[in-house]
């Protein structure tokens, strides 16, 4: 790798998560968020009385396309071809980027519109499409709020949940030339309604992702809560849609399952204030031509992976970003992936593979389980970090972690040495003893420890000692 | 009818908590169990297969099973090196684990689900917060027993602890790898603890206690870290 490749990859984990902990706005906006959304979806899952059997029905549907996938995508090709529609099969984010940048530009348009996508931003069509001079307008309000700040979304779900009003009010003062505006939650939304509209009428292209297609009939679904995803599939005389492979579902019924999983855990609603779903065109109805983009772009890769691979069931609802203990002390930027939290990372290393720059994100979580009691498609995302972790380590060889841990690994592996080891840690810490504690430690992993803790010194007599004492007696 | 036990007891525990190993010894012990400690165990292999390192966490695995196959139960008072053993080993050893896992309890599990026990003539005096650790919340599903054995104490009062399903932040090597938000996570989780006012703070794993006190201890507070054991042999 070149010295200015190294300089671009982002950086990890550990070095990007202190600056989010330190924006103190930054964290009490995601913990408030978070609270409140975690609440509301308790609540609508604990009236749905055979919840985990929904859970286990929108696992069965997932897995039963992805272990199908080849025909399910085949079928779903020729179905929306039989509607009128076009498809177009893209291997990686380059390949998605110049099919949609072409078509785009077949239609001499130098500008279109968006619904939220997280596709699209994980191939980053924005910059693509701005690189061939059309300037793409998100419509979805918070992510219209992240473009004109020029930043990245923080949250699958909530993108701009890093920013308060106040931020946003002097955001569209300044980018939308409204100087007199005030920081009333309704006059914000009324000032990117009128921008919006004013696009939507404009609009003769648009594009969108899609949280489901059915293979079965070549219906493509999206969710939405504002509107804007409507606006978009129906005004505009071309509708181009980029949508992950592993989003295919088998049949249409599927959809009385994943429709009810899907907003409940997500926003915490029954159901979603809008879903639209169109199968290819319409004489006289919606876009005269419609464009499916099916990507790939590394999830044929994680589908060979046999533990790795019920990542690709999530119908991305931020459920787990919202419990994850470790996103709320970070939010989503410390990532560096569109698919923060617990889910991003276990997603974005796997569709990067051994060349991406995700590797820490799998060390970014306690274990502490509480992302997959929430999964509405029961993906044990524990279990695929700890593995995740495994094929981390594999591919970084040894450094001194590496090292420490196999040594100990020799060491727990006999009754000698491991207590050749207590004895020695116990003259070892000997000089830096205080009452019975450490509280001040030698540079490395200890030293990390004792940032925020201290750590109990090694007793006199351990477990064992006392208990060979005790038998002798 | 149980009425011998295998102890484990955990690398943690016999290393550097002996006291919560003694505890169960004693309450075991006070139920009539005799209590058997195996000199040769060491280590469950959490860390290691936590960690990326799932070969060097199936050795200890084999050794774990080979050293209690014996015994008709195992007690640990660890509910997520008992998480470890009854969720992972199975996978692990790719099936041969000679039945060891599923023969083996948390201590709270032991007494409240398999020996029907909640009572178990404790005398222990004090404000008591319980945090329930993610791992024998989540993975083993320990569900109330140990405030079922807290409750039965005539002298403990009980003060709920304000979002006790919160992770305290330890997660093993993940204190030291992200040492930061592990922090961060623990400060929050000590200001719950001590916006109870208890005088203890209990949980079922000197781990997560170990983090906790570690915490507390950094900031001159009063409040003790027990594991659930101490409370009751008290």
């Amino acid at each position: 790798m070149s010295e200015a490749a190294r300089d671009a990859r982002p950086e990890t984990f550990p070095h990007a998560a202190p600056a989010a902990i330190a924006n103190a706005q930054l964290r009490r906006n995601i913990h408030r968020a978070t609270t409140s959304i975690r609440a509301r979806r308790a609540g609508v899952v604990a009236e749905v009385p055979d919840w985990q059997e929904l859970r286990d029905a929108g696992a069965a549907i997932k897995d039963a396309a992805l272990w199908r996938l080849d025909e399910a995508l085949v079928q779903l090709e020729s179905a929306v071809v039989r509607a009128g529609g076009a498809v177009h099969w893209a291997r990686d984010a380059a390949e998605a980027n110049d099919i949609v940048t072409a078509l785009v530009c077949a239609e001499g348009v130098g500008e279109v519109v968006k619904v939220k996508s997280l596709a699209t931003d994980e191939i980053r069509l924005n910059e693509a499409l701005e690189a061939a001079g059309v300037t793409p307008v998100e419509t979805d309000l918070a992510e219209l709020i992240v473009q004109l700040a020029g930043e990245r979304p923080s949250h699958l779900l909530v993108p701009a949940i890093h920013k308060n009003r106040v931020e946003i009010r002097d955001l569209f003062r300044d980018q939308l030339g409204l100087p007199g505006l005030s920081d009333d939650p309704g006059e914000l939304a009324e000032a990117a309604r009128l921008h919006l509209r004013a696009a939507f009428l404009r609009a003769r292209v648009a594009i969108s992702g899609a949280n489901f297609a059915v293979a079965q009939t070549g219906t493509v679904c999206v969710v939405e809560s504002e509107g804007n995803g409507r606006m978009c599939t129906t005004l505009p005389e071309v509708l181009i849609t980029v949508m992950g492979i592993e989003k295919v579902i088998p049949e249409w019924r599927d959809l009385g399952v994943l429709l009810q999983l899907l907003p409940r855990s997500s926003t915490g609603e029954r159901m979603n204030p809008y879903t639209s779903l169109w199968t290819g065109v319409r004489e006289g109805d919606g876009p005269r031509s419609f464009h499916l983009v099916l990507l790939d772009a590394g999830r044929t890769r994680v589908l060979a992976d046999r533990v790795g691979r019920d990542a690709l069931r999530c119908i991305r609802c931020s459920a787990c970003i919202n419990v994850c203990p470790v996103y709320r002390q970070t939010g989503g930027h410390a990532y560096h992936t569109p698919y923060a939290g617990p889910i991003g990372a276990i997603l974005a290393p796997q569709l990067e593979g051994e060349q991406g720059s995700a590797g820490s994100l799998p060390f970014a979580s306690s274990l502490c389980g509480a992302c997959y009691d929430v999964c509405p498609v029961k993906i044990d995302i524990p279990s695929i970090l700890v593995h995740e972790r495994a094929k981390q380590v594999r591919r970084e060889r040894a450094g001194i972690e590496g090292l420490s841990l196999r040594r100990l690994g020799r060491v727990l592996a006999s009754r000698a040495s491991y207590e050749r080891a207590q004895r020695l840690a116990r003259r070892l810490q000997r000089p830096v003893v205080r009452d019975g504690w450490l509280t001040r430690f030698p540079p490395g992993p200890l030293a990390a420890w004792g940032r925020s803790r201290d750590l109990p010194a090694v007793p006199d007599q351990t477990f064992r000692e006392w208990w060979e004492s005790r038998d002798r007696s | 009818m149980i009425d011998r036990v295998g102890l484990f007891v955990t690398c943690l525990a016999d290393t550097l908590y002996p006291e919560v190993g003694q505890a169960t010894v004693t309450v075991l012990e006070r139920l009539g169990l005799e209590v058997i400690f195996p000199l040769e165990q060491t280590c469950c292999g959490q860390m290691h297969l936590n960690s990326g390192y799932p070969d060097e966490a199936r050795a200890l695995a084999e050794r774990f099973v080979e050293i209690f196959e014996p015994f008709d139960a195992v007690v640990s008072p660890s509910g997520s090196c008992v998480a470890l053993v009854r969720e992972h080993y199975a996978g692990l050893l790719e099936g041969a684990d000679r039945g060891v896992p599923g023969r083996t309890w948390e201590l709270s599990q032991l007494l409240v689900d398999v020996l029907g026990v909640e009572d178990v003539g404790s005398g222990f005096e004090g404000t008591v917060t319980y945090h329930p650790t993610c791992h024998s919340l989540r993975l083993l599903r320990v569900g109330d027993a140990p405030l079922r054995l807290l409750r039965a104490v005539p002298g403990v009062e009980l003060v709920e602890l304000p979002d006790a399903e919160e992770c305290c932040g330890f997660g093993g090597t993940f204190a030291v790898k992200n040492a930061d938000v592990s922090g961060a996570m623990l400060d929050e989780k000590l200001s719950s603890v001590l916006a109870t006012g208890a005088e203890v703070v209990c949980a079922c794993d000197a781990s997560c206690l170990m983090h906790i006190g570690g915490g507390l201890h950094r900031r001159g507070a009063a409040v003790r870290p027990l594991h659930l054991a101490e409370i009751l042999a008290s």
